[in-house]
């Protein structure tokens, strides 16, 4: 694909976030409160998470692989957070993200030491977290500590902000500085789109790949500090269905699931698409034209990753003719 | 990839090479190695009720596993198995009980709402095929699709709630006992026998392997690639709904949120430690069965050893990586 101005692709690009546009203007047009403090404030607390995971997804998907495994690395690393909470913030979160880098540390020699397929290695390390979530939380949730003020990471507000609405921001400006101005992030996008020809170049492909598992298990850890937080408890059982959530955001933000082509930005509107859709359903109830039970904020999703998936399907067919 | 038959066949005139054995039969010397521990160490393991519940409690696995084989054959996979056994497993009570339209002869409705609960399931694999073949969307993202809605599909059916039930004409799939051996497992045998039949000895069995092995090639060659996979996302989605219904069968209730939850992954783990490539071009029922086997009594044995159900998870990982790494050093030779 050449990099002169192509129209399919501007559209595939700059789509998602046109989508999010029109969607929050239908919003603001049709509910009271839509665009209030309070809702909008929530909607960006609540989806923090979600952001986070989807963030980490993004960076291995680019490289070709795929993480299974955050779901339930989030549940692992709220659980460890929630016992670090008790020795203060810092010693909370460090125990989130440790846990998560652990993970991360394992994904990343499984797949490139051992050469085994990422989907069949997170599929593995998915259920090992979740094992080890367990065990370490003897079954059942874990309070976290309400004396260290580490409930703030996920309640409290700095100024206006959630605070961790701040901490995602931060971690999305930091990945789109190494995606688009490091040489690491260059390399990111090289190897989905070639991984041998990167390779031959000269470029640590290996590393390179390592070190996307092991930031997407940190920033899954990160996800589980936030979860724990927020809701005031670790939680083993939680992040059932996180990576596939985190891997719609993904591709509804056009990253290509096959590697090479991919946008951090997109992606945190794609994030944010999928979660604004479940925030206006609740909106739709509250009117009481319609009454639609919160099992339809799946069928909705499904539904919308399907538009999204049909018509990146044709641009990239119309793309791929004249080459 | 698609090469692995002849380098095998030229291998076997090499010396006797350990890994390559070990990566071929690793999977079922580990299955027979567990079958002798627990022989030894379980108590009460060498006894009808042991084979059964173990053979009930895999079988559905097992079920589905087989429609799973065949799409990773292709190169492809199918996320959605679950969620469409959600929706067969909601969609079969709603007819019967009576919810949709009002039964008259509990024999017929039964019949009916096992036709159309499977009906519908294979429809939705069709439509995973529609979006995999025609519309030539990647198979994760395809199937993710159904696997989001799917689910809630099912709920919404439901509105949520618990379909309880005690319907014995329906639940002879899931608890009748004919010759002392369950239903499902006669079910599951049949399954076996006819996939595992045409996977080696059709024409559409052969067009499975040669779309995984190189699409191109078997376009070329004349192969209807586009038919062959709406056909084995279709046959994935007939296996899933059959599972669906054996599951609310075997629990006399149908839970949507939770029939089915996380079945994808326990039958791409029992597809891969099957010895089943995840890039397709090679495919083994056998293999899948012997996995999903092998999967269900380590599990059992470390449950029944008082291990708990958190360690066994770890532990079910550690056999999947080491299963696919070996089967890996295998084939680089």
């Amino acid at each position: 694909m050449s990099h002169k101005v192509n129209p399919a692709r501007l559209i595939g690009t700059y789509g998602v976030a046109l989508a999010l546009i029109l969607l929050i203007a239908f919003g603001w047009w049709r509910y009271e409160n839509f665009l209030g403090m309070f809702n909008v404030m929530s909607v960006l607390r609540y989806n923090s998470m979600f952001a986070l995971v989807a963030l980490g997804m993004c960076f291995v998907i680019m490289t070709g692989g795929i993480d299974l495994s955050v779901g339930s690395t989030a549940a692992l690393g709220s659980v460890a957070a929630a016992f670090g909470s008790y020795y203060g913030v810092v010693p909370g979160l460090a125990a989130g993200i440790g846990a998560g880098l652990i993970i991360g540390v394992i994904n990343g020699i499984l797949v490139t030491r051992l050469a085994i397929m990422p989907f069949i290695a997170t599929l593995a390390t998915m259920l090992a977290a979740s094992g080890l979530a367990l065990l370490l939380a003897g079954n059942q949730s874990v309070s976290v500590s309400y004396e260290t003020g580490f409930t703030n990471l996920g309640q409290g507000n700095l100024w206006i902000f959630p605070i961790p609405a701040l901490i995602a921001a931060i971690a999305y400006v930091v990945g789109s500085i190494v995606l688009n101005f490091t040489s690491l992030g260059r390399t990111v996008l090289a190897i989905g789109g070639n991984e041998d020809a990167t390779h031959m170049m000269g470029l640590r492909t290996e590393r390179v790949k390592f070190l996307t598992y092991l930031a997407s298990g940190g920033l899954a850890g990160l996800a589980g500090v936030i979860l724990a937080a927020q809701f005031g408890a670790g939680q083993p059982i939680e992040g059932v269905g996180w990576e596939l959530f985190a891997i719609a955001a993904v591709v509804v933000g056009g990253t290509l699931l096959t590697g090479g082509i991919g946008s951090v930005g997109t992606t945190l509107a794609g994030v944010l698409l999928l979660g604004i859709l479940f925030n206006m359903l609740n909106f739709e109830n509250g009117m009481g034209w319609i009454s639609l039970s919160a099992y339809w904020q799946s069928v909705i999703r499904g539904g919308f990753l399907l538009v999204v998936v049909i018509i990146q399907a044709k641009l990239m067919t119309r793309n791929a003719k004249p080459v | 990839m698609s090469d692995t038959v002849s380098t095998a066949a030229v291998k076997r005139d090499r010396f006797f090479d350990p890994l390559e054995f070990l990566a071929r039969y690793g999977t079922l010397i580990a299955l027979g190695l567990l079958l002798v521990f627990n022989l030894i160490f379980t108590r009460n393991f060498a006894t009808l009720q042991t084979l059964n519940v173990n053979l009930t409690q895999v079988c559905t696995i097992v079920i589905v596993a087989i429609g799973m084989t065949m799409v990773i054959g292709t190169g492809g996979i199918d996320l959605s198995v679950g969620s469409i056994m959600a929706i067969s497993g909601a969609l079969a009570p709603l007819i019967f009980l009576g919810t949709i339209l009002p039964v008259s002869n509990i024999g017929l409705s039964v019949a009916v709402a096992m036709v159309a609960a499977v009906a519908v399931a294979t429809m939705l694999g069709l439509f995973n095929g529609w979006l995999v073949a025609s519309m030539r969307i990647q198979p994760i993202i395809a199937t993710l699709v159904l696997f989001i809605a799917g689910r809630g599909i099912a709920q919404v059916l439901t509105n949520g709630n618990l379909q309880v039930f005690r319907v014995s004409e329906f639940q002879w799939i899931g608890l009748g006992r004919p010759f002392g051996i369950p239903v499902q497992v006669i079910i599951m045998l049949v399954m076996i026998l006819i996939a595992a039949w045409v996977l080696r000895r059709t024409v559409f069995g052969r067009q499975i392997l040669a779309t995984g092995g190189n699409e191109k090639a078997a376009e070329l060659a004349g192969i209807p690639v586009g038919r062959v996979k709406f056909a084995v996302y279709a046959i994935s989605g007939f296996c899933a709904g059959i599972a669906g219904l054996i599951v609310v069968a075997i629990n006399s209730a149908s839970d949507a949120n939770l029939v089915g939850l996380g079945m994808e992954l326990d039958a791409i783990a029992a597809v891969a430690v099957g010895g089943t490539l995840l890039v397709g071009g090679k495919a083994t029922i056998v293999g899948t069965v012997v996995g999903a086997l092998t999967i269900q009594l380590v599990r059992y044995t470390l449950l029944a050893n008082g291990v708990p159900e958190a360690a066994a998870l770890v532990v079910q990982a550690a056999i999947i990586v080491a299963a696919v790494w070996l089967q890996q050093q295998g084939r680089m030779r």
